[in-house]
């Protein structure tokens, strides 16, 4: 363990165990913590119970306990803290930190362990966790000394909030936990870490090329990805200057959305496999390409020797193997998002060249051409609700209550047309299982935010099989009153694979009906909340202004068309020159190759 | 180099001498599909608490930069040095050989042990036990030649490598 040896002052008295972690958590600003009761933990919970600092949520699942954090986590920019127990109660929580692993969420989960003297006799409820979460983590612990414990918690939350952060696992033996432990002080901010050092600071001279660079640009694309919400409001608020003082074009990665606001005109909307024509054209046909907090990700680039072929990169990332892993880039800058775009703004100004002006207003008229495409047109017509329509309305109905608003989603077509669809003006009102895509995370992260934002609307936009994955947790909104709304969009489909089935394998839609379905107006009220149900297109408008009308929580279940695609869409393996439009199109495009459907 | 030209790297890691940070790095190499050809551990420094990992790997440019960013990532990681690139280093690794045999055979075992430099550690009327010390090569052209001569066993510690001159990691 690399914390022990930090030189902090020992308190003499000696507390047992799990005081001693609740003080640390406490003295590292924690608030609430995610988590769920078993043999080896009950001496932390037996310790909450007669403490009020610090507040427990009961989830009813170990997965929903992390994707609660991970939601309390990305609403707030806090770390997101996590108990479970030993065994199955670790093993639970897999999924979840896999997912924070992968869209960089800095998580502290705690796991009860069964007692050192017991350690790998296959005791009860006895798993290998730090071995199982080894590759699930950033880092991961075992404490096996009283000494160590308060020093690991503290390390703990370094290293998840710090750099690209990350979940961090903390496995404590039952007998840890009980025996009297001394208490260590977290080491002053100014102490550096024995290894683990990120670089923030971006290299002044990198940070000058990539401004020569933009400047001679005449066909420039900012894209920005989730480092920039990472990095925090500051990092965003930068953003935006920068992006108002280029007048470039800027795109947001699924993970980035609102790190630029989405009303501005310098907004050309998600890039990716499902991101705008006018954004991927951008970037197909860019000279210069300046990312900031994105990593290349297989959704965005599409085919990777037809990606961007002409452009110039410049790669700012806080972790520097992030920088040319996919893509080989001409400018690499490691930093802290909110660093380097104040380096970049300051360097901009006292760079004495001009931009490309003339050069880049013909690009905006290009790129307007591109735009007046409207890729993301759909008619509404006749009784059935298309289901753009309904995340369209939602979003314009939300606003007009002026409320603060976070938006969660699961997995499928349903978080597409979220993110096309409702319009982020902030950072942190916009939690997505990006990386992993995992289906049941969005009604947990709704329910963390919710924690975090009494006050907020917070919304699940939901597809009819995702929210089953974690449709326990309904039973959590009730206990503790969080008045989550689901907003499903019922398709009766796992549309996302029904349409990847209907687009790759023939229409064979083996598997991706949603049969059997439960009757969600009986299961809200099954699980104390408000059901409502819109059948018609009609109705929905009403169905909507009830859900938000309602002081509790709703599942809203709109029954929508059931065939609809997702589009644009980049089919997989094709560069971003070949994206397909709508359906009138699917028959032209290329057909996708053997290459391609290896993908997924 | 082009980029897709392959190259070997010699990589030496300075990490926390603590329990799973081995399981890290082997991690890393088998959950991200690089190659190990070679991979040795001990501590070097009790007071500071430091092992040293020497890993002989191979692949592209891009590839063998990828793998030192990772490892470098990793928490308990202090120093990541690409030896091969960094300039002129030693090599070195120790192998055990055992050969058995009889008559003729024993005589020019010895007589080639002898032109390889390695020393006998042990001996049976049966059998030698040879210690060698050298680069990967020397080792597999002795072992090659031992073969008809009675080759049975080989223990071998993989490679340790250190930089020529003043520099350290
Ligand atoms: C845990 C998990 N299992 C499987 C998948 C693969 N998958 C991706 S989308 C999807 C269908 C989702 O269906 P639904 O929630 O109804 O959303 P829709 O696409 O219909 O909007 C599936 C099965 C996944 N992403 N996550
Ligand atoms: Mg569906």
């Amino acid at each position: 363990m690399s914390a022990t040896t930090a030189p902090s002052p020992a308190t003499t008295e000696l507390r047992p165990g799990a005081e001693v972690v609740l003080r640390a958590l406490k003295e590292q600003g924690v608030e609430v913590i995610f988590g769920y009761p078993g043999g080896a933990v009950l001496p932390i919970y037996d310790a909450l119970f007669q403490q009020n600092a610090i507040r427990h949520i009961l989830v009813r699942h170990e997965q929903a306990a992390v994707h609660a954090a991970e939601g309390y986590a990305r609403s707030t920019g806090k770390v997101g803290c996590v108990l479970v127990t030993s065994g199955p109660g670790a093993t639970n929580a897999v999924t979840g930190l896999v997912d924070a692993l992968m869209d960089s969420i800095p998580i502290v989960c705690l796991t009860g362990q069964v007692p050192t003297h017991l350690i790998g006799n296959d005791a009860f409820q006895e798993a290998d966790t730090t071995g199982i979460t080894r590759p699930a983590t950033k880092h991961n612990y075992l404490v096996k000394r009283s000494e160590d414990l308060a020093a690991v918690v503290h390390d703990a939350f370094y290293v998840a909030r710090s750099g690209r952060p990350g979940p961090v696992v903390i496995d404590l033996p039952k007998d840890i936990l009980i025996k009297p432990a001394p208490y260590t002080e977290a080491p002053a901010a100014s102490t550096p870490h024995r290894s683990y050092r990120p670089v923030t600071q971006p290299d002044m001279e990198q940070i000058k090329r990539a401004v020569a660079l933009l400047k001679a640009s005449k066909k420039p694309i900012i894209y920005a990805g989730g480092g920039v919400i990472n990095a925090g409001p500051e990092a965003s608020a930068l953003l935006g200057e920068f992006v108002r003082m280029t007048g470039f074009p800027c795109t947001n990665t699924l993970m980035g959305l609102g790190a630029f606001p989405a009303s501005d005109p310098l907004f050309v909307g998600m890039l990716g496999m499902h991101g705008t024509y006018e954004a991927n054209l951008c970037m197909f046909h860019s000279d210069v390409m300046f990312n900031i907090g994105a990593r290349f990700d297989d959704r965005v680039t599409g085919r990777l020797d037809a990606f961007a072929p002409n452009s110039k990169k410049i790669h700012a990332d806080i972790d520097p193997s992030s920088i040319n892993k996919n893509v080989k880039v001409d400018v690499p800058i490691v930093g802290d998002a909110a660093a380097v775009l104040r380096a970049m703004i300051a360097a901009w100004k006292d760079d004495s060249t001009a931009p490309q002006k003339e050069a880049v207003a013909a690009w905006w008229r290009e790129i307007d051409a591109w735009r007046s495409i409207r890729c993301l047109a759909y008619k509404q017509e006749g009784k059935i609700i298309k289901p753009q329509h309904a995340v369209k309305r939602l979003f314009e109905i939300t606003n007009e209550t002026g409320r603060d608003t976070y938006i969660s989603t699961e997995v499928g077509q349903h978080q597409m047309w979220a993110a096309q669809y409702i319009g982020f003006e902030k950072p942190n009102r916009w939690l997505t299982s990006g990386g992993l895509g995992t289906m049941g995370y969005g009604l947990p992260a709704a329910m963390g935010a919710q924690i975090a934002h009494p006050d907020a609307l917070c919304i699940d936009v939901a597809g009819e099989a995702s929210i089953l994955m974690n449709i326990q947790e309904m039973s959590t909104l009730a206990q503790y009153r969080l008045p989550v709304k689901v907003f499903i969009l019922n398709n009766e489909y796992m549309g996302m694979v029904r349409q990847w089935q209907e687009l790759l394998h023939g229409g064979r839609y083996s598997e991706s009906y949603s049969e059997a379905l439960p009757d969600f107006v009986k299961l809200a009220e099954a699980f104390h909340a408000r059901g409502m149900r819109a059948e018609t297109a009609d109705q929905l408008d009403d169905v909507i202004h009830a859900m938000l009308a309602h002081d509790g929580p709703v599942i809203a279940d709109i029954c929508v068309a059931k065939d609809e695609n997702c589009f644009p869409m980049i089919p997989s393996g094709a560069p971003h020159n070949e994206m397909i439009l709508g359906p009138n199109q699917e028959q032209n495009a290329r057909a996708v190759t053997d290459e391609g459907k290896v993908l997924v | 180099m082009s980029a897709t030209d392959i190259r070997n790297a010699t990589i030496a890691v300075l990490v926390e001498n603590e329990a799973g940070v081995l399981a890290r790095v082997i991690g890393l190499f088998s959950g991200r599909g690089y190659n190990i050809d070679s991979l040795t551990v001990a501590p070097v420094d009790a007071e500071k608490r430091l092992s040293r990992i020497t890993v002989v790997t191979s692949g592209t440019e891009m590839v063998i930069d990828q793998i030192k960013a990772q490892l470098d990532r990793l928490v308990p990681v202090h120093k990541v040095s690409d030896l091969t690139l960094e300039g002129p280093h030693l090599t070195r690794e120790l192998a055990l050989i055992k050969v058995v045999g009889r008559g003729e055979h024993r005589v020019e075992a010895l007589r080639l042990a002898d032109a390889f430099r390695a020393r006998v550690v042990d001996a049976t009327v049966q059998s030698f036990v040879f210690e060698m010390t050298g680069n990967a090569e020397k080792i597999d052209a002795f072992c090659a030649l031992m073969r008809p001569l009675g080759l049975a066993e080989v223990s071998r510690t993989g490679a340790v490598a250190i930089a020529r001159g003043e520099r350290v990691v």
